[in-house]
């Protein structure tokens, strides 16, 4: 309970502080562009990483499961520019009945 | 009545201008909400209070599902901060764009930058670098009320569901991150970035705890320091 409030105080004054950070102190100074550059690059590392880990691994384990069939499915809609929520709802679904399928 | 005797005025104009526009996406941001409500309510998560409380004030849905999704796997509390943190350093360089066109003071252009979020951003956009400050604002209250009221039905809505494996919503995490990243994949660096990122966390899934994996994966974007 106490974990949950410590991550929403600090995400939540962490992400204020970052979205406030140009409007209140830069003004319309742009930053370096080698820091853009970095900056730019932090999203797609980050969730191709969420990407993997929630799809293949369970706590400390690799693992292959219904999510990976689920995951397939994801990027085949994707590929046929399906819009996101049925990307994955499509994905929730083939895991649902892999899973009823299989018990 | 005043306002029927004279033309909208172009402040009101651009702020219903921003509200309308984002209202097909507030429909899909608010399912979003509840997907995040329901998660957080069942067992494992964080809890609904603190789910209501993480949207009304971060109000960014990637990092939320972030640090939901290193809460459900066993991660602690500072691997999920700090993955929440990361993904979303992205709003420093968005909030420079759009910071000389915020109007006030400090305590206005904190506000109006709070209601920056990927969409209102995009919808703000006016092109050549530009953007329309009240256009933000209508479009951020309305995917705010979305984001938060659909955080709300969830968590209510949650505890009647049962099972969230069952219903397949652990296999939902990847498929957004996916669908999230994938329009960001437009550049050598970019496509390069994500597989790496993506390499460096598997390959530490069995050696360190829960969600230090997606922290590590963050070292991928140092490529962009590399000339071309």
């Amino acid at each position: 309970m106490s974990e949950a409030w410590a991550i929403v105080l600090a995400v939540g004054l962490g992400t204020m502080t970052i979205k406030a950070a140009g409007p209140v102190l830069l003004g319309d100074r742009p930053l370096p562009s080698s820091v853009q550059r970095v900056v730019a690059l932090l999203a797609p590392a980050l969730l191709a990483a969420l990407v993997a880990t929630a799809a293949f691994a369970t706590t400390q384990q690799l693992t292959l499961d219904a999510r990976a069939a689920g995951l397939a499915v994801a990027a085949v809609a994707i590929a046929l520019r399906a819009p996101v929520l049925l990307v994955v709802v499509l994905a929730a679904a083939t895991a649902a009945l892999i899973r009823l399928a299989g018990s | 009545m005043l306002s029927r005797m004279e033309p909208a005025p172009p402040i009101r104009f651009e702020l219903r201008r921003g509200a309308v526009t984002a209202l097909p996406l507030a429909v899909a941001v608010g399912l979003f909400g509840v997907s995040f409500g329901v998660l957080s309510a069942s067992s494992g998560g964080m809890g609904a209070l603190p789910a209501i409380v993480m949207s009304a004030s971060t109000f960014a849905g990637s990092a939320q599902f972030a640090a939901a999704s290193i809460v459900a796997g066993g991660g602690g509390a500072p691997a999920a901060i700090a993955a929440a943190l990361l993904l979303n350093t992205r709003y420093l360089p968005i909030g420079v764009s759009v910071a000389r066109f915020l109007p006030g003071g400090r305590l206005r252009r904190f506000a109006g930058a709070q209601l920056v979020v990927d969409e209102s951003w995009a919808i703000a956009s006016r092109g050549e670098g530009r953007f329309d400050p009240h256009r933000l604002v209508g479009a951020g209250v309305v995917l705010w009320l979305a984001w938060v009221g659909g955080t709300i039905a969830g968590v209510l809505g949650g505890e009647a569901l049962g099972d969230p494996a069952a219903l397949g919503l652990d296999a939902a995490f990847p498929a957004l991150f996916l669908a999230l990243v994938a329009p960001q994949l437009g550049s050598r660096p970019a496509i390069v970035a994500a597989l790496l990122g993506a390499a460096i966390a598997l390959a530490l899934v069995p050696f360190t705890p829960p969600g230090v994996p997606i922290i590590a994966a963050a070292s991928a974007a140092l490529i962009g320091l590399v000339r071309r």
